[in-house]
């Protein structure tokens, strides 16, 4: 808990001076935010370079400026400054001794010696003390080739050791810690940056790191064993400077210059956080995240990050058709296609499509034209939206505040959505926003622990409208706020009464919105679904059950939301897709797809940024990418697809949507269009409001990839115990 | 000695290379991670009593609202003081008391050595063996100790009324050796006087504290041996300056108030 104190001491005082203080604390903000002049900038010498920087900059920054990179170990620019692991020591001149640049701010013609031989004296000096204590066991350390420590020893160390063995017993040696299926500890290695425990701390939310005990015998754990249980663990593993915290499922599996790098996106959730998938012979290996201050700073979920070794199991390798014994058998893609092009003619138009939550925007620009071409018509999305035309405004289903811009939002509204497993990297906006900037965060839902504090205003469907109607206590802390913001979780918009939810909210959010600021946002869960509604598709598979077509396609539809039983008897399914999963199994032919690591594919996140995947590998056996499968049928049925390499089917995306081909640039989709909304009548009723993911162990497992991942697998049989192991606790306790 | 002997030779082998002299390192006797016991595991309640719970609001009004955390240290305390050393669940009592994460307790009972996170006695003997004490004969001190209670150190005995500890300067040099029970100094002791005291203790018989060889605290045994004389009145230097106008500080040949004190 790093809020600032005097705003949370402000706090408990009770609601009415809270609202006045806060205000203060705002006000006061405002005006330092704005004042008549700038503060003067003053200016310092690196390395005998002039530079002018803001006061309060740290010698570390003010280097940065001019290039010259100071050596750290414990200074991350997200996290808050340790200045404990004293490697960035530099030689200020008149200063009687090294100062440590990450925490100490420039002083006005301060010159800093960054390379003097004091400095290099000094840096010496602090690497030999961390070696001492460091195992010399990189030839069998996964970090090794990609280790911080290993570079500056490299770079800053000692040309030779100092250190002498007594006995064999001088150095430290610290047992290592289970903290769960993803992070490998081996706590010898752990030079006490303290990094992985501001992030649990900071960023995740979990304190359930520390470092206990004093001096030589103080470590780094969790002091009772238990588990580091956060859907961002693996990002402590990117931020260990040396091997102390390793990838579990890639220990001991490659060392950093055998592997390819491709840079890609990551298609799990709907954020399209940035990837870099790590793959050698023909095999992804493991998944990093890439910067990208826009969508994901630095970070990347446990399940993008994880789940890469479903993308070896459960794959579909070979074209099947249904037998008349009702086995599925493999066959030649001729075969295959010569079976879908044969129901395809007898269908005579009684042709639909449902495109699944990984489905590309390639992909199902070439499903709609081949289904239009047959004169069919229903081309929806397994995913839910509101009833009636909702899909035809792109700031209806888009999350209209932004990612990055969610982090200045000073009061949220989450409905129906837990932003935290739905989206771990949205929630660490919202986290951002709570601690940095003040925000007061309510919700409409159940219960639960979202890693920051927020009020939980209720499950009752008609909070909703209390709160739009401005007569709730919290349509004050909205209406009062620069830069309010309203999340609905897409899955609540499937409800009955979705449209009038949609409408109310859409309505409120009129009266809320600011210059250059739309407070309404859709959270969507799945990364196909807006650029589906981008090239035209209409929501909710139960469409397509009901236009009951002779032919249907399922484009990676494995959400098992249509069922053999809801089709009539005759009807021919196609599959393409990359798992063996809900889909495949009700099909009567399987064409198998390629994964996300194995094409080159549009996807548009929930805020409307259409990114790219780059093939990092080839497709498993006959598995091709999943257009080309497309492209292949409209040839065997009659009906050829204008396209015949990507960039012409590029230039079809962009005939339909020029934003679909501008990758990486996101498009401001305007302010929503009430006129059509008003009009569906506000009977806002039904159940309880509810979120699928309430917990860590509804997280892992949500498509087709991670379901076939065994990591996964593991990460929830961990919760599972750990749960346990909590209740049990608690039951002795009450006994 | 044969180590730095090893050391020494390998120095002189290697001639011109530079050589840092080492030792072994000494590590705390303490775990720094819990284990689950019978004795200590996070399902043995924990609960301040009646009066404690009015020390906690106490001690929690000292701190303004925003920096509660800074009762961690007191309320830890407090929670020894009552259960005798600090279990796994007065840890867990003092998070939720200050609604702290338990992680943020753990960090500060583990720091600090006087948190005792494993079983100790009713009577907890910390005998001083630095240097002044060990000087003095500490390690005849802490042997009787051993003897009489049966057990190591860090020991707790069966009846659960004693622990040994082994502990760094206590700041009582002047009373060397030293030994610390509970709250209470023991100084100037002898192997005997030790033996009393633990019989008392056995008895529950709580020995006067203070030294044992008749000083009323750390003046000198027997008469003063320097500034015997009487005081002078006060401002006798000033009188000087103002007599002769020279500054005392370069005054060489030192002034009656700068005059060395005589070894005895």
């Amino acid at each position: 808990m790093i809020r600032a104190p005097l705003v949370k001491a402000l706090g408990a005082l009770g609601s009415p001076t809270h609202q006045i203080a806060s205000r203060a604390v705002r006000t006061s903000a405002i005006v330092a935010q704005t004042p008549a002049k700038a503060p003067e900038k003053i200016e310092v010498f690196v390395d005998d370079i002039p530079v002018q920087v803001l006061p309060g900059t740290t010698v570390l920054q003010a280097a940065a400026l001019v290039g010259v990179e100071i050596p750290r170990f414990c200074y991350h620019e997200r996290l808050a400054v340790a200045g404990n692991c004293r490697m960035c020591l530099v030689e200020v001149e008149k200063s009687p001794k090294p100062v440590a640049a990450c925490a100490m701010p420039v002083m006005k013609g301060w010159r800093i010696k960054t390379n003097s031989d004091l400095t290099r004296k000094a840096r010496e000096g602090v690497m030999e003390f961390l070696l001492m204590n460091h195992p010399l066991d990189c030839p069998i350390c996964d970090q090794g080739g990609e280790c911080d420590l290993q570079d500056q020893a490299m770079a800053f160390g000692s040309d030779r050791s100092r250190f002498t063995d007594i006995n064999y017993t001088g150095k430290r040696a610290v047992e290592d810690k289970d903290i769960g299926p993803l992070v490998k500890t081996i706590m010898t290695r752990c030079i006490h940056c303290t990094r992985c425990v501001r992030f649990a701390s900071e960023i995740a939310g979990v304190d359930d790191l520390g470092t206990t005990g004093r001096g030589n015998d103080m470590q780094i754990g969790t002091y009772v064993e238990k588990l580091f249980l956060s859907e961002l663990s693996g990002n402590v593993i990117d931020l260990c400077p040396v091997g102390a915290l390793t990838n579990k499922p890639y220990s001991f599996v490659a060392r950093p210059w055998e592997i390819r790098k491709v840079s890609s996106i990551d298609v799990l959730d709907a954020v399209g956080s940035n990837i870099v998938v790590s793959t050698r012979t023909n095999e992804v290996l493991r998944i990093l995240p890439r910067e990208n201050e826009d969508v994901n700073e630095e970070w990347l979920a446990d399940k993008s990050r994880f789940a890469c070794d479903g993308l070896k199991r459960q794959r579909l390798v070979a074209p099947m058709v249904r037998m008349p014994n009702g086995e599925l058998q493999a066959v030649e893609w001729e075969g295959a296609l010569i079976a879908v092009a044969k129901a395809l003619k007898k269908a005579n138009g009684q042709v639909a499509g449902v495109a699944g939550q990984l489905a590309d925007v390639e992909a199902m620009v070439a499903l709609k034209d081949l289904v239009n071409r047959l004169e069919g018509e229903t081309l929806v999305t397994e995913q839910g939206f509101i009833k009636g035309s909702g899909t035809d405004v792109r700031a209806n289903y888009l999350l209209n505040s932004t990612i990055a811009g969610l982090e200045e939002a000073d009061a949220v509204l989450l409905v129906g959505t837990n932003p935290r497993y739905e989206a771990p990297l949205v929630n660490t906006r919202l986290r951002k926003a709570y601690v940095h900037n003040e925000s007061q965060i309510a919700s409409i839902g159940p219960k639960i622990d979202l890693s920051y504090e927020h009020d939980n205003l209720g499950s009752d469907p008609v909070l909703i409208k209390d709160v739009c109607s401005g007569s709730h206590a919290f349509s004050k802390v909205l209406e009062g706020a620069k830069k309010p913001a309203i999340i609905i979780g897409a899955d609540l918009l499937e409800r009955e009464d979705g449209a009038a939810i949609h409408a109310t909210i859409v309505e409120y959010c009129q009266k809320l919105k600011k210059p250059e600021w739309n407070p309404f946002n859709v959270l969507q869960n799945n990364a196909a679904q807006v650029g589906a509604y981008d090239v035209g598709y209409q929501p909710g598979a139960d469409r397509a059950v009901k236009a009951q077509p002779k032919v249907l396609f399922l484009l990676n539809a494995d959400a098992g939301k249509v069922t053999r039983e809801q089709l009539p008897k005759d009807c021919f399914v196609v599959y393409i897709g990359s798992h063996g999963d809900n889909g495949a199994s009700i099909a009567d032919a399987v064409l198998p797809g390629a994964a996300y690591t194995e094409k080159q594919a549009i996807y548009v996140n929930t805020e409307g940024r259409p990114q790219q995947t780059l093939p990092g590998v080839s497709p498993p056996g006959m598995a091709r990418e999943d257009w080309k499968i497309l492209r292949a049928i409209s040839e065997v049925v009659g009906t050829p697809l204008p396209y015949d390499t990507l960039d012409e089917l590029r230039a079809r995306l962009e005939d339909i949507s020029p934003h679909l081909t501008r990758l990486g640039e996101l498009e401001s989709a305007g302010f929503n269009d009430t006129g059509a909304q008003a009009a569906i009548s506000k009977s806002i009723g039904g159940g309880a409001i509810d979120v699928k993911q309430k917990e860590l162990r509804d997280y892992f497992m949500t498509d087709a990839i991670s379901r076939s991942s065994l990591t996964m697998a593991k990460c929830i049989l961990a919760v599972n115990k750990q749960k346990r192991q909590d209740e049990q606790a608690k039951q002795s306790v009450a006994i | 000695m044969l180590t730095s002997c090893a050391s020494k030779t390998l120095a002189a082998v290697r001639g011109g290379m530079r050589a840092i002299a080492t030792s072994g390192v000494q590590r705390s006797d303490n775990l720094f991670v819990h284990r689950d016991t019978p004795e200590d595991n996070p399902n043995i309640p924990f609960e301040f009593t009646a009066e404690n719970k009015k020390r906690v609001e106490a001690i929690m009004s000292i701190y303004p609202e925003g920096h509660k955390r800074g009762a961690m240290i007191p309320l830890l305390d407090l929670a020894q003081r009552q259960y005798g050393w600090l279990p796994l669940s007065a840890m867990h009592k003092v998070a939720e008391i200050l609604e702290l994460p338990n992680m943020r307790v753990y960090e500060v009972a583990t720091f600090y050595t006087m948190f005792l996170r494993k079983p100790t006695g009713k009577y907890h003997i910390q005998v001083c063996t630095t240097t002044p004490c060990w000087l003095r004969g500490s390690d005849e001190i802490l042997e009787t100790c051993k003897k009489q209670l049966g057990i190591g150190i860090g020991e707790i005995s069966k009846d659960k009324k004693f622990t040994i500890s082994e502990v760094e300067c206590l700041g009582a040099c002047v009373n060397a050796p030293m030994v610390a029970v509970n709250d209470d100094y023991y100084e100037d002791l002898t192997a005997k006087d030790m033996q009393d005291i633990l019989r008392d203790l056995k008895a529950d018989k709580i020995s006067p504290p203070g030294p044992r060889n008749g000083r009323f605290a750390s003046e000198p045994k027997g008469n003063p041996t320097s500034l015997t004389e009487e005081p002078k009145e006060a401002g006798f230097a000033v009188q000087r300056c103002v007599e002769f106008g020279d500054e005392p500080e370069n005054d060489e040949k030192g002034g009656p108030g700068k005059e060395a004190p005589k070894k005895p």
